[in-house]
């Protein structure tokens, strides 16, 4: 297949679904011994009928649970894995053909794998990539001494990769899954297990890739940080399943349709009294924290001003992090 | 994108570029490991025991093979051994199941040749150890020394090249099965007794009775180790036949190969990554 003009969108995911057979066994002897003589089967669904078109370019978060999907939903966009049914089109090629062509346009980095040799510099394992992708001796000197600047790496490089932090080794991944220049970076959870400093370096950096080759990014992480850094656009999948596609302003309205009114009063009100304009969340002292939907907030906001002793007050959405931690952990969406 | 387009290389050259680097690559890893290729080079000391015993016994005069050519031959086993061995499916199986298979599958380029590169690269480590062995074995045997003809020399080479791709390409069609069931490396032990007794490692074909001889002249084991032996030691050998074997099974294996590949790939699950 041809590759896909600039206008159209870079990733189309069509009814993307992934099922897996997977052996169910009982526990104990007698679950052994049954397993043993008549094994049973059962249909697991990790992604059912998903669908999202990514234009060239965009940056999108891909959230989730685990178990929700993701991994599975990058492993057959980047063509590890065949979808059970439903289509994938990235870069105007099937991904999971695996031709040539098409994974020289793409990469998948894998937060917790490693693709350079563990007991060699990067630059040995570099220099293979080079020429695996047939990248001149010239250019990936110039490419190698460009990413390792933007990623602050120098004589790591050339240090045994087991000898380098976490953090380096991580950086050093990016240079060799980048060194090609994809055009589509499958990224999951390129910043886990990085302390702060380092997840905010390997942030600004897919930032600035991202600027410098106008590349396409679909990221997942569970530090919302990465997603509130860098995607514009979020996807949700539940239990296999896209719950939402847009802004993340539109998702935390969408799982929050309350407000939290932080208030601090200059004498302690009665309960009741505060319970006339919305939900109490807490009420220490007198430091009061109130929950109003949306829709009435402008006006409650405006009776709370009026009637009460009001000293300070403070309106804010909860926390992503909140909404979408309480979310996985209810395990139901709204 | 906004990249610069590389204007792509000539197949050969970039075939080449990719050759030297992975050799290169796996050399310096390889060197990292010496030590314990030497112990794996120590370990392959079966021809020398088999050599033991044959020597001393009755049977061996029967072979109408005498003590020095009994010599020549399990040396030569030792040496044909040692470059014949592959391991492709230990490390397929722990690369499948612990997620490396899956950066590699996402080049453009078959895994099958970085291990290809591996085993090479072994095999250079592994020459001057098998160097030092061959010389120990003829100071303690002296009378058992010779030096092959040019034109032998040349042939086992080739002969020996051939039956390490050969064992290469059993162990690749095996690993395919790592698509079907996790634990492919048991099949190992399965044929790790064939691989024994039929490919002249434990006694040369000739110690077999007729027909099982003839039997065991319809599979591949033999051309592992057998055959470059005879080439290497000296022997009575059907030269041209060994080489038409070689290349048929090699093919044959080939084809298989890539048959399970393209099926088994399909099974992939990405398990650990």
């Amino acid at each position: 297949m041809a590759p896909s003009s600039s206008t159209s969108p870079i990733i189309r995911a069509d009814g993307l679904s992934k099922t897996y057979r997977v052996a169910a066994k009982d526990p104990g002897l007698g679950g052994t011994l049954r397993h043993f003589v008549q094994r049973r089967y059962k249909d697991v669904a990790a992604v059912r009928d998903v669908s999202f078109q990514i234009q060239p370019g965009e940056m999108v978060g891909f959230l989730g649970p685990n178990g929700a999907g993701k991994t599975t939903t990058l492993k057959m966009l980047t063509g590890l894995i065949h979808p059970s049914a439903g289509k994938a089109l990235v870069a105007g090629y099937t991904p999971h053909r695996r031709q040539a062509n098409f994974l020289r346009r793409i990469t998948l980095v894998m937060g917790q794998k490693q693709q350079l040799l563990w007991d060699l510099p990067a630059l040995d394992s570099l220099r293979v990539n080079a020429a695996v992708y047939g990248i001149d001796e010239a250019e990936s000197r110039q490419r190698i001494h460009d990413l390792a600047e933007m990623l602050d790496l120098g004589d790591e490089l050339r240090r045994p990769l087991r000898k380098l932090s976490l953090g380096q080794r991580m950086k050093a991944e990016l240079l060799a899954a980048l060194l090609h220049r994809p055009e589509v970076l499958f990224l999951d959870e390129p910043t886990l297990g990085l302390d702060v400093n380092a997840q905010a370096r390997v942030r600004s950096f897919l930032a600035d890739y991202n600027q410098r080759f106008g590349a396409t990014v679909l990221l997942t992480s569970h530090y919302m940080a990465d997603i509130t850094a860098l995607c514009p656009r979020v996807l949700l999948i539940h239990e296999g399943r896209l719950f939402h596609d847009g802004s993340l302003e539109a998702l935390t309205q969408r799982l929050a349709p309350c407000r939290e009114v932080r208030l601090e009063l200059a004498e302690p009100w009665p309960l009741e009294g505060l319970r006339a304009y919305g939900e109490v969340e807490s009420c220490e002292g007198m430091v009061v924290r109130l929950l109003i939907r949306r829709d009435g907030l402008t006006a409650a906001v405006s009776r709370l001003l009026a009637d009460l002793p009001v000293r300070d007050l403070e309106v804010r959405d909860p926390p992503i992090e909140e909404l979408i931690g309480r979310l996985f952990v209810q395990g139901a969406l709204p | 994108m906004r990249s610069p387009q590389q204007r792509p290389l000539h197949p050969l050259h970039h075939g080449w570029r990719v050759a030297t680097a992975l050799l290169a690559s796996q050399y310096a890893l390889m060197i990292e490991y010496r030590a314990e290729i030497l112990l794996w080079a120590l370990s392959g000391i079966v021809p020398f025991i088999m050599l033991a015993v044959w020597i001393e016994s009755p049977a061996g005069a029967a072979l109408g093979m005498g003590p020095t050519q009994l010599a020549r031959y399990f040396l030569a086993a030792f040496v044909v051994r040692q470059f014949t061995i592959a391991w492709v499916m230990t490390v397929f199986e722990e690369d499948a199941l612990q997620g490396r298979l899956s950066p590699m599958l996402l080049q453009p380029l078959h895994p099958f040749w970085r291990y290809l590169a591996s085993h090479l690269a072994e095999q250079a480590i592994r020459l001057p150890f098998v160097a030092l062995i061959a010389s120990l074995f003829f100071l303690v045997l002296p009378w058992a020394f010779w030096v092959p003809t040019p034109q032998r020399a040349l042939l086992t080479l080739a002969a020996t090249f051939l039956a390490f791709l050969l064992n290469f390409l059993i162990q690749c069609t095996m690993a395919c099965l790592c698509f079907w069931s996790d634990r492919v490396n048991a099949l190992e032990r399965l044929i790790y007794i064939p691989m024994l007794f039929l490919s002249g490692t434990a006694a040369p074909l000739e110690a077999f009775p007729p027909a099982l001889r003839r039997l065991v002249e319809w599979t591949p084991f033999p051309l592992l180790v057998n055959f470059p032996a005879q080439l290497l030691s000296g022997g009575e050998v059907q030269i041209a036949a060994g080489f038409i074997a070689l290349a048929f099974w090699i093919t044959g294996l080939f084809l298989l190969m890539r048959l399970l590949w393209r099926i088994g790939v399909k099974r992939y699950g990405a398990m650990g990554a």
